[in-house]
């Protein structure tokens, strides 16, 4: 079950260890994002694209 | 678009996902530092000072007066328990009675901007009104601190923060957390 998040349980979960995964096109992701997150554009998001993450931590998707 | 890749990474396996839902624009707009290729000029929290003096709306007008003017300020900024603005105290507002509660006798919801709005559309915005201090705080309304027209004008000017800020502890100003600071990023492109 997804859990929404704001910014400040977004910055917990950053020092926690989570991984930040921006879902927008590529183009916007590299114009700006998140320190540290990594890209994969909902278009694309399957399970080889999301073998890069780990299942052990928790994931933040914007 | 987040709530179908949370749902789609639940299907694929993952028991820990959360959703960010208000985005890189809430990010932004408390004032965080982004990366990427977009250079977003100067912004309004580019020219922010942490150092306003505070009170919450508890404390008596002269206490607050009393550590305002010894740090300097002819304003402060009421704030709640949780750090959200609520008030200011400045002009006419310190000749109120001294035992009041600032609660009682502060301009309750000043206006407050975002600071990653473009700071010379402020600036402008600002000498227009004969605005001296704008209050910055993040969405939710949480104090950042506050923009006075002089900063404001002398970095839009070009003036280095080194030289604006000589004698202001904390600044520039941009508001950053040391947790957001993550070693590296990159496109997952299969």
């Amino acid at each position: 079950m997804t859990v929404n998040v704001d910014r400040v349980r977004l910055l917990e979960l950053i020092a926690e260890g989570a991984q930040v995964v921006d879902v927008l096109p590529q183009a916007e992701f590299a114009a700006q994002h998140i320190p540290g997150a990594v890209n994969i554009p909902l278009k694309r998001l399957d399970g080889e694209a999301a073998s890069v993450l780990r299942r052990d931590k928790p994931v933040v998707v914007y | 678009m987040s709530p179908r890749a949370a749902c789609r990474l639940e299907a694929l396996g993952f028991d820990q996902v959360y959703d960010y839902t208000a985005g890189i624009a809430d990010w932004k707009a408390a004032g965080l530092d982004t990366e990427g290729s977009e250079d977003p000029g100067l912004r309004i929290g580019d020219a922010t000072r942490p150092d306003v003096p505070t009170s919450t709306p508890d404390e008596t007008l002269d206490t607050v007066r009393v550590r305002t003017l010894d740090a300097g300020w002819e304003e402060a900024i009421v704030v709640d328990c949780d750090g959200v603005v609520v008030g200011r105290l400045r002009g006419s507002v310190w000749d109120g009675p001294s035992d009041q509660p600032v609660g009682t006798v502060m301009e309750a919801g000043p206006t407050t901007v975002r600071p990653d709005g473009p700071l010379h559309d402020l600036v402008k915005r600002m000498d227009k009104r004969g605005t001296a201090l704008v209050v910055v705080s993040d969405p939710q309304g949480h104090l950042i601190g506050v923009i006075l027209a002089d900063d404001a004008r002398r970095l839009a000017a070009g003036d280095p923060p080194e030289r604006v800020w000589q004698d202001c502890e904390g600044c520039p100003g941009r508001w950053t957390n040391p947790s957001t600071e993550r070693p590296s990023s990159g496109t997952m492109d299969p």
